[in-house]
């Protein structure tokens, strides 16, 4: 087992209808008997249970097969029924196959003409599912109000479908009443066997695959036993399945209605037994049938027939076969590692285990595999099971460890245990884009969660508040290659979504790498080697130090920075940290006047704002979220399209580790002082708050006054409004702006909000300063009482603090109206954020469900699975949006620089 | 009743321009991409483009659009009834 090589392949798969010659044609044995077992628990012959139907019971022999219960697969049986009976499942579709054809001749109701006109429309439709189905539902429509048949001329009369199984024809006789006449199935069928084989397609039926007269049942098939196992209970007692139960009453009403028949019994009687024995039927087929009861169990609990086997979430298809549960995988809490690379998952032990990989014995690895099946299933690195050259399985205990490790020999397999460097993907729900199952390399650790490096955090968007992971482990040759080559964590470096990083430093990385490399940062030689070699740096590259003062050697941050960059990476650019466009345009006129300038000129100008790295070195400009940060990484994402993927791996290793010494050895925290404001300020801010309520004032009495002139397409109270927001806004910009003036570089907040590390500088501002307009849709808050939000206010105020307008700072403190009003902003954040992932998920669903059988064609088509061309080109232009440049096909510019800086030479 | 004011589509900045493939074109098509008539795209008869172009049924328009990244793209359409 295992191992087999692959015999046949599935070209295609048609759906049919089953004929009543096929369904004798593959049948094993006719049932007769209305039962399974006999006295003795022997299966009955010409029962439910019959030996030719295959066997489940250990020990017995299948009597079509001869093989035993595991091995043989089972076989169908077959009923013949007394009188036929219509198929729930194409109840509708008979009634629309006698609307459409002629009482009489069976010729569909149409004229030569019309057949000709509509097999043309067939050809240019194709394949199309939906304007097939429209063609074929016109076809009825026009057919169906034909009550003269164009081929033989014969009257017709309207049929009366009534759920689920009985047909009536409207009929009129000479007098000219109607009068039902109830068709039973054998009528229908008769009418539905002369309809010609070519008037078909015109009805949506393949002649071959699917003649009408098959849609109602002469024959039934008898599923094989081995699809409907009975159990013993432990009480000894037999439980048959669902199915067996249902088959039994088609069997005992069928054999009821044959004798009644042979013995001429009164036609009432026949049609009452001949219904009950519809009903069976159609119960066997869908328990969930409206208009009838459903078939009960003994207990009063409804039957699973087979349309209930099929359907639904746990049904064959969503439950089996579309998603099926796995072996060799794991899943477990997760939590960060910094010190593991970004492509590495830490497994525990217990785990690795218990997941294995086989191994084929070949003569370079004999002796390490031999070892490992010495060590057996309980002592690591070891393997649990063997697989000889006949592909018998063996699984190792304690005791035939020694045995199986001398007869093993090259071509048998090895089921070792994981260990490290193993390739496994690892998954995080919900799986809504592909970088959220990445093939990562296993690193086997103590105690029981997965590691993983905080840069993939962002793509699995996970965190370690108690989230679980799943891992699984590709058990080929051919599987471990392709997710090695297609899934591992840096080839998913850069999202397809917007073309720049998204795995990428995060948080404190950010912090630390503007720690290192600031303006003024310097370290000494036993700062500098620890943090190379925790980083994992060679510590012989670092060069000669900056500066020595009084014997003690210094280095620039930015001089050990540049000792993880490439080293002739060449690029600038402005960060977020520049606030003196003068200064960033002083160094880009340098630049560009000399493209090389002398290291020395640069560092004269340089600026934290402005980032140049000239041939691998740092020169000017620190480290911020623009570097190796998510979605503007430009460090990064040069690196990746530059230096390959494996490079840039490297490069976030690297970095992250050097900010991480940094940032832990320099410390960085953040408290409630960082937002301490000097009195100076705080006076400032209260004058600009004090301002600002004069004006909605003085707004607010030129309303009443009638003086304010209504902004172009709005009312007058809109016109108040949007101005009072505007003026308050203003107000809580500029007092940020002095609340700014008074945090600088040294406040760790700062340096977060600043560097896009974490938080925004209106974060700031609301703790240290004053936290401004609370809103609801937009607008100020106004609903709760008539005319006011809260008690505490006048009805019909309509000043700032009344209509939720907060002075006071997280820091200073909210007074009570001010902590309702904020609630109030609060709840609609998260109950808009709630509303958003569900609508969200929905769309996301059905837009995969739309796209998901779209692909790419050899000759870069973009195709449905018929064939039917949706692009011309992929994306228009045939570009790789993962390989493109922030959307864009070429950066022609970088190119150009390229060459140029090539052509004058670096150093 | 005022009369609709005539006005040639085509002029419109957001109006791709169209044309009708001629039998040999068509052919060409087809061969170039390996497919039947039914797996082009299709447009309706009634598109107000098919109409100002006086397209019938089963012929095959090209429509030249503007792409900011592949400058232009070319489409093909078959014309059906709708």
């Amino acid at each position: 087992m295992g191992m087999q090589s692959i015999k046949k392949v599935i070209g295609s798969i048609e759906f049919g209808i089953l004929s009543p010659q096929e369904i004798r044609k593959m049948s094993a044995a006719e049932i007769t008997v209305p039962d399974t077992y006999d006295d003795d628990g022997y299966p009955i012959e010409g029962g439910l249970m019959d030996k030719r139907l295959g066997v489940v019971d250990p020990g017995l022999r299948c009597e079509t097969c001869g093989a035993r219960a595991g091995e043989c697969p089972g076989h169908f049986g077959h009923v013949e029924l007394a009188r036929p009976v219509i198929h729930v499942g194409f109840a509708k579709t008979i009634h629309r196959v006698l609307e459409s054809t002629c009482r009489e001749c069976g010729r569909i109701k149409l004229t030569d003409e019309e057949i000709e006109e509509y097999m043309q429309k067939f050809e240019v439709v194709g394949d199309r599912k939906k304007a097939k189905d429209r063609l074929i539902k016109e076809i009825h429509k026009k057919a169906k109000e034909r009550m003269v048949c164009p081929h033989c001329g014969a009257p017709q009369f309207p049929i009366k479908f009534e759920r689920p199984t009985i047909y009536y024809e409207l009929r009129r006789d000479e007098e000219g009443n109607e009068y039902k006449h109830r068709m039973m199935p054998s009528e229908v069928r008769d009418r539905l066997e002369k309809v010609p084989d070519r008037d078909l397609p015109l009805l949506g039926l393949h002649p071959e695959k699917a003649r009408p007269e098959w849609m109602v049942l002469t024959v039934l098939p008898v599923p094989p036993v081995t699809m409907r196992p009975s159990i013993t209970l432990e009480s000894g007692i037999r439980a048959e399945d669902d199915l067996t139960h249902k088959l039994v009453d088609i069997i005992r009403i069928n054999n009821r209605l044959r004798s009644n028949i042979e013995a001429g019994a009164p036609q009432l009687i026949i049609e009452d037994l001949w219904d009950l024995l519809q009903y069976h039927v159609t119960t066997y087929i869908n328990n969930e049938t409206s208009g009838i009861p459903p078939a009960k169990h003994k207990s009063g609990r409804p039957l699973k027939t087979l349309s209930q086997r099929l359907k639904g979430k746990e049904g064959r298809f969503r439950g089996n076969l579309s998603g099926k549960r796995v072996n060799f995988s794991a899943r477990t809490v997760i939590s960060p590692d910094p010190m593991i690379s970004i492509n590495e998952v830490g497994v525990p032990l217990a785990i690795a285990m218990e997941l294995t990989v086989p191994e084929k014995v070949t003569e370079f690895n004999f002796e390490k595999l031999k070892k490992m099946v010495l060590n057996g299933p309980e002592k690591y690195p070891g393997a649990n099971y063997v697989i000889d050259p006949d592909g018998r399985r063996i699984r190792l205990m304690e005791n035939n460890l020694e045995t199986i490790a001398e007869k093993l020999d090259i071509g048998w397999t090895v089921e070792r245990h994981l260990q490290d460097g193993d390739v496994v993907l690892f998954n995080r729900q919900p799986s809504l884009h592909r970088m959220s199952i990445m093939a990562h390399r296993v690193r086997v650790m103590p105690y029981r969660t997965f590691r993983l490096n905080l840069a993939v955090c962002p793509p699995y968007n996970a965190d370690f508040d108690g989230d679980e992971m799943n891992l699984h482990v590709p058990q080929t040759e051919e599987a471990q290659a392709e997710a090695k080559i297609l899934m591992e964590v840096q080839n998913h470096i850069i999202s397809p979504r917007y073309g720049g990083p998204l795995i990428a430093g995060i948080q404190d990385h950010i912090s630390g790498g503007y720690l290192l490399t600031r303006e003024g940062a310097y370290f000494t030689r036993s700062e500098v080697e620890q943090m190379l070699m925790f980083a994992g740096i060679d510590v012989e590259k670092l060069p000669a130090p900056d500066r020595v003062e009084d014997g003690l050697e210094l280095w620039s941050g930015k001089r050990i920075f540049s000792l993880v960059l490439p080293e002739d990476l060449t690029i600038w650019y402005r960060n977020k940290l520049c606030d003196e466009p003068e200064r960033c345009e002083a160094l880009e006129k340098l630049i560009e006047e000399k493209l090389i300038p002398e290291p020395e000129e640069v560092r004269k100008i340089a600026y934290d704002g402005f980032v140049y790295i000239q041939n691998g070195k740092l020169l000017s400009g620190a480290v911020d979220k623009k570097a190796y940060g998510r979605e503007d990484g430009k460090l990064l994402d040069i690196i990746v399209r530059e230096y390959g993927v494996e490079r840039a791996r490297q490069f976030l290793d690297q970095v992250t580790k050097l900010a991480i010494w940094v940032i832990t050895h320099k410390g960085f925290t953040t408290a409630i002082d960082d937002e301490d404001l000097p009195e100076e300020a705080i006076e400032r801010i209260r004058e600009i708050i004090r301002e600002a309520e004069e004006k909605v004032n003085r707004l607010i009495e030129a309303y009443k006054r009638g003086e304010l002139e209504p902004l172009p397409g709005k009312t007058l109270e809109e016109t108040l409004e949007s101005k009072i927001m505007a003026v308050l806004a203003e107000a809580r910009d500029n007092a940020g702006k002095i609340a700014e003036k008074y945090l600088g570089m040294n406040n760790h907040a700062v340096i977060m909000a600043k560097t896009g590390a974490r938080g925004k500088m209106l974060n700031i501002t609301q703790m240290a300063a004053l936290l401004g307009q609370q809103s609801i849709r937009g607008k100020r808050l106004y609903r709760g009482y008539r005319g006011r939000v809260l008690t505490h206010f006048k009805p019909g105020d309509l000043g700032a603090r009344a209509r939720g307008f907060i002075v006071n700072s997280y820091k200073s403190g909210l007074t009570p109206q001010e902590y309702f009003f904020h609630a109030m902003g609060g709840r609609e954040g998260l109950v808009d954020t709630a509303v958003r992932t569900a609508q969200s998920g929905y769309m996301q669903r059905r837009l995969i469900n739309a796209l998901q059988d779209l692909k790419v064609d050899y000759d870069r088509t973009v195709r449905d699975p018929t064939g039917i061309i949706v692009q011309f080109r992929y994306g228009e232009d045939g570009i790789d949006p993962m390989k493109s440049w922030q959307g864009k096909t070429v950066d022609v510019d970088r190119v150009i620089l390229r060459t140029l800086v090539k052509m004058r030479g670096g150093e | 009743m005022a009369t609709k004011k005539e006005f040639d589509i085509f002029t419109h900045e957001l109006v791709p321009e169209h044309r009708i493939l001629s039998e040999e074109e068509k052919e060409e098509l087809l061969r170039k991409y390996r497919i039947r008539i039914s797996q082009l795209p299709q447009i309706k008869a009634s598109d107000p483009a098919v109409v100002a172009l006086g397209a019938k049924p089963g012929d095959v328009l090209e429509i030249k659009r503007k792409s900011p990244t592949a400058g232009y793209y070319y489409y093909y359409r078959l014309v059906v009834e709708d």
